[in-house]
């Protein structure tokens, strides 16, 4: 378990932060571009020592600035995965993966070569230069790099970051391998809400240097002062089960809340757990269940918080089985005289369906 | 077959050059690694100082440098006094001198390459090492230095080509002794004092200039299979 308290002043911006990890494999840390998430993994590490506060790791402190006790970041046993790879140029692909195995001490040495190589199948890089591989088969190895050394921790700053894509989409499946084969908790810095919901048990959400929500992944990225992306929208995230493929029409159907929705085709196999995220502003409002309509999804719900919008808009909580937000012009809200405690159909285009895997069975 | 066999002459003059020049490189490499890497890495008071310090020989006439070094290491200099009283050892008037002499004017110029070459190696690199187990010291020897081996080579190349040219604090300094102080340049200036050594002196030209060629053109076959290495 890490618990770190973290002062940091760098020019303008100011850096305050408080961090405990739970029980999840993957803790988040989530927020816009310059927000102090880098900056507090930089500071858990020991690349960066904070003006004032306490890290600790497993209970075993890292860094406290009453004590002055400051342990330096080859004896922290802290994976770092950089947004650039960072491989050694003037080593081989195998001279970078046993640069921190060899000197990690015999005694602490619990991920074994072979093991690590399979995973990240990197058998047939091993004699490969740096400069000769690809974005993503960099990452791989930087992976790779950083477990061999066991870590107790491991951080990964924007890993995906400097990736297109295609390479993202890549690598993700061996970040997940790496979550689900290595007993090795993870903190996973990112801006991108699609990782987030991927790969995230446990979110902490970031604002200009300060925490301001922290919890599990769901509970936390429906919170109404979560911003999910740079639009500022609001969104909503739900946990959905796999029931099955339709392949003739493109469809994967999801269980959520004792009802079927469809999304567009996904891969999985049924009983995946999968999220989903669906922007406010996807989602239409009607006091009757509509029929003869293009949209696929109608939810029923009923409305548990009602927010005017500063330009014409409204936003409007309902309770589905969870929480959905959705974003109507105040026009119509005056129109359908809506109000807290009524029942509604949430009408919801299938196509507007952001999605994250968790895993099988995640 | 007799134009291409060396005088006597000339292979003193030559030998005498070659050991001044691998024992200034020797001696003067660690020294000039650790001062270009505090000066690329570190930010102490007094920097600018210590900069203009190992570039004043660069500017200064050799004359100056070679005069000064008469001054302190001569058996009645400060330094020379206390080198023989303890050590029984004499620089002024030696081959040893001589190393010293372009030691001294050749050092600028390694700190200067290698300088460049270790500002050129990235700082996220030698972070990501440290993150891997490694020491700051383990982190310059397996990181840095490998890193930096162009610019090294680079500088090493440039003190033996300094070391050999070497001639203003050279001869003021240890003075022009046959057998003991006489490199090349000197060699050559003694013959051209004297008229009638044209052909001799000739012959000196294009060994000196085979030499620093040779040299130029191993360290550039050296620097592309490091290259080579690094691209693989």
């Amino acid at each position: 378990m890490l618990e770190a308290r973290v002062t940091k002043a760098l020019g303008e911006f100011r850096l305050e932060a408080e961090l405990t990890t739970g029980s999840g494999r993957v803790t988040a840390l989530f927020g816009p571009s310059g927000a102090g998430k880098s900056t507090l993994a930089h500071c858990l590490a020991g690349l960066i020592d904070p003006d004032r506060g306490r890290v600790a790791l497993d209970g075993v402190e890292l860094f406290n600035s009453e004590t002055g006790i400051r342990v330096a970041p080859e004896r922290r046993r802290i994976g770092f995965i950089f947004q650039d790879a960072r491989l050694f140029p003037h080593l081989s692909v195998k001279g970078n993966l046993e640069y921190g195995l060899v000197r990690t001490p015999a005694a602490e040495r619990r991920v074994e070569f072979d093991p690590v190589v399979a995973l990240l199948d990197l058998a047939g890089l091993l004699s490969r230069r740096p400069r000769t591989l690809s974005g993503g088969e960099k990452q791989r190895v930087a992976f790779g790099r950083a477990v061999l050394t066991s870590p107790k921790l491991l951080i990964m700053d924007e890993p995906l970051a400097s990736l297109d894509a295609a390479r993202k989409s890549e690598i993700l499946p061996f970040i997940e391998r790496l979550r689900d084969e290595l007993a090795i908790p993870i903190i996973y810095v990112s801006h991108v809400i699609e990782e987030i919901l991927r790969l995230a048990d446990d979110v902490v959400v970031f604002s200009h240097g300060k925490v301001v929500r922290a919890g599990p992944a769901v509970e936390t990225l429906n919170a109404a002062t979560v911003v999910h992306g740079a639009d500022g929208d609001p969104a909503s995230v739900i946990e959905a089960v796999v029931e099955g493929q339709d392949p003739g029409d493109g469809l994967t159907a999801l269980a959520f809340a004792g009802e079927r929705i469809f999304v567009p085709a996904i891969a999985g196999r049924a009983g995946d757990r999968i999220r989903l995220r669906i922007r406010a502003r996807d989602v239409a409002l009607a006091l009757s269940k509509p029929h003869d309509i293009s949209v696929l999804n109608i939810l029923a719900g009923r409305i548990t918080e009602i927010t005017a919008g500063g330009d014409g808009h409204t936003d409007v909580r309902l309770d589905i089985g969870g929480g959905l937000w959705a974003r109507i012009t105040r026009r119509s809200a005056n129109q359908l005289s809506l109000r807290v405690g009524q029942e509604v159909y949430a009408l919801i285009k299938s196509v507007a369906i952001d999605r994250g895997g968790t895993g099988a069975g995640g | 077959m007799e134009a291409f066999s060396l005088s006597p002459l000339e292979t003193e003059a030559l030998g005498l050059s070659l050991r001044v020049a691998l024992w200034c490189v020797a001696l003067t490499l660690p020294l000039a690694i650790a001062v270009a890497w505090l000066l690329a890495r570190l930010d102490f008071p007094g920097k600018a100082v210590v900069d203009a310090m190992v570039h004043l020989p660069l500017v200064l006439p050799p004359v100056v440098v070679g005069y000064g070094l008469l001054l302190a290491l001569g058996r009645r200099g400060p330094l020379g006094a206390w080198l023989y009283d303890v050590f029984g050892i004499t620089v002024a008037f030696t081959w040893e001198g001589a190393v010293v002499a372009s030691a001294v004017m050749a050092f600028p110029l390694m700190v200067r390459a290698i300088r460049l070459s270790i500002e050129a190696v990235d700082r996220g690199l030698e972070s990501a090492a440290r993150t891997l187990g490694s020491t700051p010291l383990g982190v310059f020897f397996s990181i840095t230095l490998p890193l930096a081996w162009p610019g090294i080579l680079t500088g090493m190349v440039l003190g033996f080509a300094r070391s050999l040219g070497e001639f203003g604090a050279t001869i003021t300094f240890v003075s022009n002794i046959p057998g003991e102080t006489r490199t090349l340049p000197l060699a050559l200036f003694g013959l051209i004092q004297v008229p009638g050594n044209e052909g001799a002196a000739l012959r000196l030209v294009v060994l000196s200039t085979l030499l620093a060629f040779a040299a130029l053109v191993g360290s550039e076959l050296a620097a592309r299979r490091i290259r080579a290495r690094m691209e693989g």
